[in-house]
């Protein structure tokens, strides 16, 4: 009986051995695979080390050589697959459709690094307390969809004799919406246009008794905005919202996007809430957040599209747009407008305007990198290339100045 | 009523990575480790909401922990600049 717990001590000691050489993650579950085969198959001492043996072999195996061109492998690994893409595609998905931009514009969206994208689009989980009750999940939808004094109008008139702006209110409108009349009554005495009163008569009818200076009639359309574009209620962007039921819960998807705002509504989890605009999450959440979503929203497109690129050249691709502490794009205004090199950067895109700049500003190119030196034609500092032969100038001196000295004295 | 929101940290969203500053002696032994300057490390403005949160001010190294699909976790390092570049 005391074999197998020897086995157990020595592999334990032979483990601590490679610990340095292997990933947490996988030493971990090389140490626990390696205890259960001796509980289960009691391997022997040889075979345990032999099997350690082969990770870690197997590990240096796979690690990226020195030299070896990882930019250009990523950008053919995304490049290819890109091109079997559909290209323009407008998807609809849930009860209430709403549109997502997809494959390879989105793509494009993601890698130019624009402003917002096409159809943003928030994903706002719930708290704990809500997310299984579908009225209280109706509320806060409600709460976050923005609505405008238009989207709950019937009819809008305005009635020179009285001087009066009649507001003709959609019933079934206002119960969607969930809007009282004494809300909208409260948003048009806050626009301070004159008095407000319900019609006594009809009370879903709202008169604003306008006062003298609203009543010119050159000035009348843009009162009629103003009155029509008040809002009610909502968050600023966020046009549309649709409950989905994900497993258990209710999630709220929005079209539009307000990160800042969604976060503090009570009852949303801000630890969970999602935009697809990146700029807006490194605004709100900082670089590694945005990080983060590049390459979830990289990764997303291209699954859509039954696309399995390695998540690792994603991750370079991302690393290399928020390496300057801000989300930059790939092309002439991002990464390959910043190149140090002068012929780098000229042979992306606008040659001659890129030299007569340089030229002017009067740069140097020390031909550091690969583009230059196929220019040039000289061998470029990759994978073998990249290895160079140092002398050190002092130690050679010492070297020869010593027998010399030597001689004269 | 639903009720409010506790105090809102970024730190703690789930998009946010472990971030905690580099004690300076501790970012020497790492920068002469690499064989590198601190500029040669990725940056991170002293703008970044989250620069600002954990209080970090240029010259400082953050640590990075990040959840990794194929490493597990996996540590990056950033470097508080000033900001340059600035394009919003």
């Amino acid at each position: 009986m005391n074999a197998p717990r020897n086995v157990e001590e020595e592999i334990n000691l032979l483990l601590e051995k490679v610990k340095q050489e292997l990933t947490p993650q996988l030493f971990e579950e090389l140490s626990n695979k390696l205890k259960e085969a001796v509980k289960k198959h009691r391997i022997t001492m040889e075979q345990a080390s032999k099997v350690i043996e082969e990770i870690v072999r197997n590990y240096h195996r796979s690690l990226i050589d020195p030299g070896e061109a990882v930019g250009t492998i990523t950008a053919q690994s995304l490049g290819e697959p890109s091109t079997q893409m559909t290209l323009r595609v407008f998807h609809y998905a849930g009860v209430r459709e709403y549109n997502v931009t997809l494959g390879l514009p989105r793509l494009i969206e993601i890698v130019d690094a624009r402003k917002s994208p096409e159809t943003p689009i928030m994903e706002i989980y719930l708290t704990e307390d809500v997310k299984h009750d579908l009225e209280k999940v109706k509320e806060i939808a409600r709460h976050i969809e923005l609505t405008y004094i238009e989207n709950i109008t019937e009819e809008f008139a305005i009635d020179y004799t009285e001087g009066a702006a009649i507001i003709k209110l959609d019933r079934e409108m206002l119960a969607d919406k969930g809007v009282t009349v004494e809300k909208v009554v409260e948003v048009l005495n806050e626009l301070e246009l004159g008095e407000v009163s319900v019609s006594p008569e009809d009370p879903y009818e709202v008169r604003v008794y306008l006062s003298e200076e609203y009543l010119d009639p050159v000035k009348i359309e843009k009162l009629r905005t103003k009155i029509l574009q008040a809002r009610v209620k909502g968050v600023r962007n966020i046009k549309k919202t649709i409950i989905q039921k994900r497993g258990d819960e209710y999630v709220i998807i929005a079209e539009g996007s307000n990160l800042e705002e969604v976060m503090k509504i009570p009852g949303v989890n801000w630890r969970k809430v999602y935009t697809n605009n990146i700029h807006e999450i490194e605004r709100i959440l900082g670089i590694e957040a945005a990080r983060a979503a590049i390459i979830k929203e990289i990764k997303n497109t291209l699954d859509d599209q039954g696309l399995d690129v390695d998540i690792r050249h994603i991750m370079l691709l991302a690393d290399m747009m928020t390496w300057t502490g801000h989300v930059r794009q790939v092309g002439r205004m991002g990464i390959a407008g910043e190149k140090p090199s002068v012929l780098a950067r000229a042979t992306f895109e606008t040659t001659v305007q890129k030299l007569v700049e340089s030229a002017v500003m009067g740069e140097e190119d020390a031909l550091p990198s690969i583009t230059e030196n196929i220019i040039i034609g000289q061998m470029i500092p990759v994978g073998t290339g990249l290895v160079r032969v140092y002398m050190n100038p002092s130690i050679i001196k010492k070297e020869e100045v010593k027998p010399q000295g030597e001689e004269s004295e | 009523m639903i009720r409010m929101n506790e105090e809102i940290n970024i730190l703690e969203h789930e998009l946010v990575p472990k971030h905690e500053i580099v004690p300076p002696e501790e970012a020497i032994q790492l920068l002469k480790k690499l064989g590198i300057e601190p500029w040669q490390l990725p940056w991170m403005s002293m703008d970044d909401p989250v620069a600002k949160a954990i209080g970090a001010k240029p010259g400082d190294i953050v640590r990075i922990i990040r959840k990794s699909p194929t490493a597990g976790v996996f540590v990056a390092y950033r470097y508080v600049v000033v900001e340059v570049t600035k394009k919003s």
